[in-house]
Order: C-alpha cells, then sequence, then structure tokens
C-alpha cells in the first residue's frame, strides 16, 4: 500500500526551476534514503511530502488524497500521521521537553495519553534525565534524539527526517539510524535526506533500503558507489 | 455564518494547552491592556453624553410641548380688559390646564438679564404675558388663534414651536454624535487589538511552525491568540470602565446654574450601561483578533 506517492512532480522558486519529473512512491514499511548535492532541492522535497509545500507540478497524494485539492484541516490531519525530524528540529523553547515531545498529542486534543507513552518513549530515545529541561539546554544529538521523539509519540505511519545526523558525532549518528532502523521494523514507513553516505552504508547492512539521488533537477536510483 | 454562542464561552474559557503553547508577549499584551482601557474610559463618557443628551432631548421636547406663552400688546385703557378677555377664552379652551398672567415681579426677572434689577415695569409699555400649560393632547392652537383674534385683537399666542424645535434637534444630534463616538472607538479598539494581534502572530512565527509541523489546526493555533488578546481586553476594559464611571461621579452635580455640562452622567438604571462596556470590548477583541489570526495563519503558510 502507498502511503505517500509523487507522481511527475515539478517544483520552483521564483520561476527558477528546482527539479521536475520527480516521481516517488514510499510504500507502507519501506526504508528510503534521498541524497544529493546541497540546494539540489532535498529539503523542498521532504516538504512536500509532509504537505508543508503545494507541487508546482504534477500529483503528490498523501494517503491517497491529492495535497493540491486538500484543504488546511485535511493537511494538519495528515501531518498528524507523518513524523517530521528537522536538521535543526524546531522545538518551543519555552516548554520543557517533556510538553515539547508531548506536543502532537496536545495540539490533537489526546494530551491524556501524554502519561502513559512518554516515560517509555523517553527511556527509548535516553533523555529520562532531561525531561524537563529547556530545549536550549540540550546537546545537538539530545535535541535530534528528542525531536524523534516528537515525531514518533502519535505513532504515525511516516518518519520523514532531514539530514537527522549533520549535526551530531558518529556515535550519536549510530544510535539515532538504530532508532529509525527499530521503528521501521514495526512497520513505519521511513524516508531520511542526508548527505552521510556512512550511516547509508551503516543502514543497508541492517535493513532493506532504497537510495535515492536528486541531482541535476531529476530524482534517479543512486549509483552502485554505496 | 451561523453563529454558536457555546462556541464563544468555550473559546475564552480557552484550553490551556494551547495557550501554554504561545509563550507571552509583554508589549502586545501591555498594549491590548492600554488600547482597552482608555476605549472603555472614552466610551463611558460617550455613553454619558448619548444618555444625558438624550435625556435633554426629552426633557425640552416635553416641558416646551407642553407650556406656551399669550403675549397681550394693547393700549393703556384696554390692556386689563384684554387680559380678562384673554384669561376667559383660554380658561374655555379645551387642553388648556391653566391660564397664568405673569407678575409683575415675574416680568421685571425676565427683562433683568438686559436691563437690570431696577427697570420701572409698571410706567413702560411692556406687553403682558399669560403662563399656559396644557393638559391631555394639548389646545388647537389654529382653533385657538381664531377665537383670540376675533375676542382679544392685542393677543399673539407663542407655542414655543419655533424655537423648540431647532433646540430638540441639537440634543438629538448630540445623542447621535455620542453613538457615532461608540462606534468609533469599538471600531478604533478593533483595529488596535489587531495589530497587537499580527504584531503577537508574527513575534510568535517560529511556535507556529513548530505547531503546523506536528499536525496542529489553524484554528488551534488561533484558539490559543484569540483567548489571550479576549481576556486582556475584558480586564483592560473593565478597569476603563471603573475608572470611568469614578470620573463621572466625581463630576459635579446638575444644578440649574450649571445646566447641560454638569447634567453629563446617568441617572437611575442608566448607571448599569457602562456593564456593558467589558464585554462588548471583549466580544470586539474576540472578533477582532480571530479575523487577524486566521488571515495571518492562511498567508504564512
Amino acid at each position: 500500500m502507498t502511503v505517500i506517492d509523487l507522481d511527475n512532480v515539478a517544483y520552483s522558486y521564483g520561476g527558477a526551476e528546482l527539479f521536475s519529473q520527480v516521481s516517488l512512491n514510499l510504500a507502507a514499511g519501506s526504508f528510503h534514503f534521498l541524497t544529493g548535492p546541497s540546494g539540489a532541492g532535498k529539503t523542498t522535497l521532504l516538504k512536500l511530502c509532509y504537505g508543508e509545500l503545494l507541487a508546482k507540478g504534477g500529483q503528490v497524494r498523501l494517503f491517497g488524497e491529492d495535497a493540491a485539492t486538500m484543504d488546511r484541516d485535511a493537511v494538519a490531519m495528515a501531518r498528524r500521521r507523518i513524523g517530521v525530524v528537522h536538521q535543526d528540529c524546531q522545538f518551543l523553547d519555552h516548554l520543557p521537553v517533556t510538553d515539547n515531545i508531548a506536543l502532537p498529542l496536545t495540539v490533537s486534543g489526546r494530551e491524556n495519553e501524554a502519561a502513559d507513552n512518554l516515560p517509555d518513549l523517553l527511556n527509548w530515545v535516553g533523555l529520562q534525565n532531561q525531561a524537563t529541561q529547556l530545549p536550549p539546554q540540550l546537546s545537538g544529538g539530545e535535541r535530534q534524539r528528542a525531536a524523534l521523539a516528537r515525531a514518533v509519540i502519535m505513532s504515525p505511519d511516516v518518519i520523514i527526517a532531514d539530514e537527522p545526523t549533520g549535526n551530531i558525532d558518529w556515535e550519536m549518528s549510530q544510535r539515532l539510524l538504530t532508532l529509525l532502523i527499530e521503528l521501521n521494523r514495526m512497520g513505519k514507513t521511513v524516508l531520511i535526506a542526508t548527505h552521510d553516505m556512512n550511516i547509508i552504508r551503516a543502514a543497508k547492512t541492517q535493513v532493506a533500503t532504497r537510495v535515492l539521488r536528486l541531482k541535476d533537477r531529476r530524482l534517479m536510483q543512486a549509483g552502485v558507489e554505496l | 455564518m451561523k453563529f454558536d454562542i457555546t462556541r464563544l464561552f468555550d473559546l475564552v474559557a480557552g484550553d490551556p494547552q494551547a495557550d501554554r503553547a504561545v509563550p507571552p508577549t509583554g508589549f502586545t499584551a501591555r498594549l491590548t491592556l492600554f488600547t482597552a482601557g482608555a476605549m472603555a474610559f472614552l466610551a463611558v463618557f460617550a455613553l454619558a453624553l448619548s444618555l444625558a443628551t438624550g435625556r435633554l432631548a426629552d426633557r425640552w421636547s416635553a416641558e416646551l410641548a407642553r407650556t406656551s406663552t399669550l403675549r397681550i400688546s394693547a393700549p393703556a385703557d384696554q390692556a386689563d380688559a384684554q387680559l380678562l378677555a384673554a384669561v376667559e377664552v383660554l380658561q374655555t379652551t379645551p387642553g388648556v390646564a391653566q391660564a397664568r398672567p405673569l407678575t409683575a415681579d415675574e416680568q421685571r426677572k425676565l427683562l433683568e438679564p438686559w436691563f437690570g434689577p431696577e427697570l420701572p415695569i409698571e410706567d413702560l409699555p411692556i406687553p403682558q404675558l399669560i403662563e399656559i400649560i396644557e393638559e391631555g393632547d394639548g389646545y388647537d392652537a389654529t382653533g385657538l388663534r381664531a377665537r383670540l383674534q376675533a375676542e382679544v385683537p392685542g393677543a399673539v399666542l407663542d407655542d414655543h414651536t419655533r424655537w423648540r424645535e431647532p433646540l430638540v434637534a441639537a440634543a438629538n444630534r448630540l445623542r447621535s454624535l455620542g453613538w457615532l463616538a461608540l462606534v468609533l472607538i469599538a471600531a478604533s479598539t478593533a483595529a488596535m487589538i489587531t495589530l497587537a494581534a499580527q504584531a503577537a502572530l508574527a513575534a510568535n512565527a517560529q511556535v507556529i511552525r513548530v505547531m503546523r509541523l506536528v499536525g496542529a489546526r489553524d484554528i488551534y493555533i488561533a484558539r490559543a491568540f484569540v483567548r489571550r488578546f479576549t481576556l486582556r481586553a475584558l480586564s483592560g476594559a473593565a478597569i476603563g470602565t471603573v475608572a470611568g464611571v469614578l470620573a463621572i461621579l466625581l463630576l459635579p452635580s446638575a444644578d440649574v446654574a450649571g445646566g447641560f455640562l454638569t447634567g453629563l452622567g446617568f441617572q437611575g438604571a442608566h448607571w448599569f450601561w457602562p456593564l456593558a462596556i467589558p464585554p462588548l470590548a471583549a466580544a470586539v477583541a474576540f472578533f477582532a483578533t480571530r479575523a487577524a489570526a486566521l488571515k495571518t495563519l492562511r498567508e504564512q503558510s
């Protein structure tokens, strides 16, 4: 079953084409890497996948619905099924880590579930000692793990991560990758945009992945160098 | 658009979680409080002006409509006879409750502002005045004039219409201006709160981005801002209203010499009217912030 489908999609900024003829089919439970040089449009492609941007050409379907015809509430509902981890994480800096992680439940009116889920989740990402800290007090790796915990607290169908290992050391990258692989084994669809070839190689030894490369305005299957 | 009042109360009661998600912004909070307070203070005076001028218009209209004056200008040897004839005519006129000739002292007092207190009124050919007080639906002015013309040739009936109407029109215009001032105050409050809400939304762009990322609907995000601004406007307006009412209370009390200005204030049940100002300010803030928030959220995407 397809969860996110991009069909012949194009995007441009101010008339300058970023990419076109991009087709991507994310099947439920699949694990994808998206690579490519800086400025190729990886982040834009991810934003199309969770409805933050609308394609300038082609069609994007989120859980079977055409993103171009979805109203704003429908897009919000779709985002509750997609956990997003940004490179810069994006937290509410005035709220403690627990409240930030529980935010998806809060905005969905399911804050009562937070008490049941949070302790396990904090243990899973290893942040049980940082629960009451504010986001600016966390290290880069802790912020990435907190962002991952927030992305998965709603048990979404899809996890999208944009350069999740960009600001952290190799050991922490490995730990984050392990968490993402665990999620994939639980049936979640994972899409990761990264420059980090070592992470891709490490993942390929543990899980069946598909690696895509966005280059020269086109999306293609990555070469054998991986 | 169908409006459900319970939704308004839900919204004001709010979602503490949504409220917590938006950090407090001191500048917009102070601006909203000050604006609502100042506007409520002015609204109390505009309301007092409207109600006072309304009372004035009603009083002038009623008092002057119930009285009229008969002026008799006759040669000295006929003055008494014409006065008697006029009083007789008036006493037999349906709708006239009382017809009373003014005494020499009363006539002197009327002329005192122009001629001073020592005017020898008995030696001057001054017309005799008769004060007429009406009853029921009043008298038939045309019929009375015809009778007076036949029986009292020196009599001129003045039913005050000529100068009553402009006075009442002026008072009514003042009352309208008072209401217009209230509308303008409400519009200015809405404009100021809209600007403050837009500033708060702009200052919280990152918060909004994060909330959107995790699946918050626009109405959820707007609710945090709407609730906050509604409550700020409510409390600011309450303070402004109390201050305005105290200021009205401290005005000198109405007296004959003070006239219109010292009559500015509330009387009887009108004292309850200012109680409506804080909830109205809150309603203005509610709709202004909601419109601003939803518009800004649409534009930010």
